[in-house]
């Protein structure tokens, strides 16, 4: 008996009763639409979310202040961390060789406001390279001009929405806004540029980085950003700059993070919860399974007679085995291609209505739920098929 | 050749035993034409069943052209019905959704017969049963005598040793009934061992030898030779044994 005249006697059974076969086949392809969904909804987060990081750039290094480790002592004694200050950034700037940039950003909320118009918005201090990390360009006027870290203009460049409500399509620059008690002249208007990792590049004010210091009347840096070549180790790059620090304050208080290491981190545990959710759909494909244990225990005992007359002309136990067992197996890879087509199509609607959502399947869910629902088949075919196979022919050919 | 020594076939009936076959000894040569008649319940089947190695002697030896058939294993005596034996029952049993012709090509699928190889070989024994013309259409489409054509189509395509056909003309009329039993009397004349249980006396004289069961005992033999066309004559009973 060859696998092709299996399937061909399997599906003439199946078409007998084609409204309880596609009953089966649905439950089936349910399952395996929510899997293949709830995968790609999962995946698809993932690759958001890290799509949206690298945009930061991959060879970036983030220094903060403090070690996000125990140190061991006890309270109060050390473990407070020493300011990460300007003076550190530019320790760092001149100790660190081949430095593409460097930015310390210092960060805060103020008012900013064009006489009685005023908003509340983040000011981020910073240089013009935090601008570029961020891909954030300006629309109108200039970016932050180059130059020594410690030199404080009083410049300010706005984001397209405090441009738009604080000058209401006025040209903004070479105003003057105010932020906080400090008088700043508009140098340059954002580019829109929407959400970046939940926030609104929008609606921010961007100063030089000792403007922002002085804004905030802080000596402490928010963090720093160093930029390398690509072709740098970024690890090594990293235990420099601690180093440096580490020399200048006295003990080692300051933590360095990779660009990549946030990225894979975040991109793990999105793969773990991608895993939680095809694990739950896969809980409907074992109830399509019992539904497919129940098809074939009711078609077994429908066709008890056959069962007698394929005893009867010689097929052998395992041969009837064989015929059930096929049956069971074509409804649930029926169920799961046709499952795999609806979650596809599925995806593919939210796709074009969410552009910006990259849901896509992962080739390994659609494989997993494609192999999975062909083990349901056989699974849940076993018994019915063992039942077939183990019944007496001459009680079968009777009916009994 | 068929050999039956001292074979019992019991069944336990709310806890009494029956004997649906009790002490039967039987030789029948190759190529033979026997009648099994009798009552109903008298294990006239359950002869049947055992010759055909569907069902197995509960005591006692049956040995098929030398091998005793009581050691064998299910698969063995699967293989023994697969190549050797052709079944032809009362109510037809053709598989309602599948054609003349699959249903004759059915017992080849499970023998492994190559494709190419099987069309011909139904098309030889669909030509056998004057079904050719037939071969597209499904059993509820034939009249009861051309679906027990396909069925004897069906027993002979794997070329057995034996058919067994246990009341082949119990549904039938009489006039689709005597096709019937012409066609299987055609494969007898090829060769084919046949064995035919029936309870119309008419049929039985129409056979070499008839066997009398009643009790699950054969308690008449009967040659044809004894007969000269008449009714079933009592002949001497067998000493019991």
């Amino acid at each position: 008996m060859t696998p092709g005249d299996l399937a061909a006697f399997a599906l003439t059974a199946l078409l007998r009763h084609r409204l309880r076969t596609s009953m089966s086949l649905i439950g089936v392809a349910i399952g395996v639409a929510a899997v293949v969904a709830l995968t790609a909804l999962g995946e698809g987060a993932r690759r958001y979310v890290t799509a949206q990081f690298s945009t930061l750039g991959s060879s970036l290094l983030v220094i903060l202040p403090g070690k996000n480790e125990t140190t061991g002592s006890f309270p109060g004694m050390g473990g407070v961390p020493n300011d990460l200050t300007l003076d550190d950034a530019m320790a760092l700037q001149r100790g660190i060789p081949k430095l593409d940039l460097i930015s310390p950003l210092s960060m805060g909320n103020e008012t900013v406001s064009n006489r009685e118009r005023r908003r509340q918005v983040v000011v981020l201090g910073s240089t013009r390279e935090f601008l570029e990390i961020h891909q954030l360009e300006v629309a109108t006027g200039h970016t932050l001009p180059a130059g020594e870290l410690d030199r404080g203009a009083q410049l300010v460049v706005l984001g397209a929405t405090v441009a738009d409500e604080l000058f209401e399509g006025e040209p903004a620059v070479g105003r003057a806004v105010r932020v906080g008690d400090w008088r700043m002249r508009v140098i340059g208007v954002l580019a829109r540029r929407g959400e970046q990792v939940g926030f609104d590049m929008d609606d921010l004010v961007v100063v030089p980085v000792a403007t922002g210091m002085r804004i905030f009347n802080r000596t402490s840096l928010f963090r720093v950003v160093l930029g390398v070549g690509a072709h740098h180790d970024l690890d090594a790059t990293c235990s420099r700059a601690v180093a440096i620090l580490t020399e200048r304050h006295g003990e080692e208080d300051v933590t360095c993070i990779t660009q990549e290491s946030v990225v894979s981190s975040l991109s793990s545990i999105l793969t773990v919860l991608t895993l939680a959710l095809g694990g739950i759909a896969a809980v409907s494909l074992s109830v399509a399974g019992v539904g497919i244990m129940n098809l074939m225990l009711v078609s077994v005992s429908e066709r008890t007679r056959e069962v007698g007359l394929l005893k009867a002309i010689g097929a052998g136990n395992r041969q009837v085995l064989a015929v059930f067992l096929a049956e069971a197996i074509l409804i649930a890879s029926m169920g799961g291609l046709l499952g795999l087509t609806l979650g596809w199509a599925s995806i593919r609607i939210l796709v074009l209505l969410y552009p910006v959502f990259p849901a896509s399947t992962p080739p390994w869910a659609a494989a997993a739920a494609l192999a999975v629902s062909v083990c349901l088949g056989a699974i849940f075919g076993v018994l019915p098929a063992r039942r077939a196979a183990h019944l007496d022919p001459v009680a079968a050919l009777a009916g009994r | 050749m068929i050999e039956l020594e001292g074979v019992y076939r019991t069944y336990a009936m709310g806890g009494q035993l029956l004997h649906a076959l009790n002490d039967v000894s039987e030789t029948i040569e190759a190529g033979d034409y026997v009648a099994v008649v009798g009552p109903s319940g008298s294990g006239k089947s359950t002869l049947l069943n055992v010759l055909g190695c569907l069902d197995r002697p509960s005591r006692g030896t049956y040995r098929l052209n030398g091998e005793d058939v009581g050691s064998f294993s299910d698969e063995d005596l699967s293989r023994v019905r697969r190549h050797q034996v052709g079944f032809v029952f009362q109510s037809f049993h053709l598989i309602p959704r599948l054609d003349a012709e699959e249903n004759v090509a059915f017992p080849m699928i499970f023998a492994g017969v190559p494709r190419a190889e099987r069309r011909e070989r139904v098309a030889a024994a669909l030509r056998m049963v004057g079904l050719q013309e037939r071969a597209h259409h499904r059993p509820a489409e034939l009249s009861g005598g051309e679906q027990q054509r396909v069925a004897i189509a069906r027993a002979t395509v794997m070329r057995p040793q034996m058919l067994l056909a246990d009341e082949p003309t119990g549904n039938l009329d009489s006039s689709s009934g005597r096709t019937v039993m012409e066609v299987l009397e055609g494969m007898n004349a090829a060769g084919l061992t046949l064995i035919v249980v029936t309870h119309d006396p008419a049929m039985a004289s129409r056979a070499r030898r008839a066997l009398r069961m009643e009790d699950g005992r054969i308690v008449q033999r009967t040659r044809r030779g004894e007969l000269r066309g008449g009714p079933v004559a009592a002949a001497p009973p067998e000493p019991a044994s």
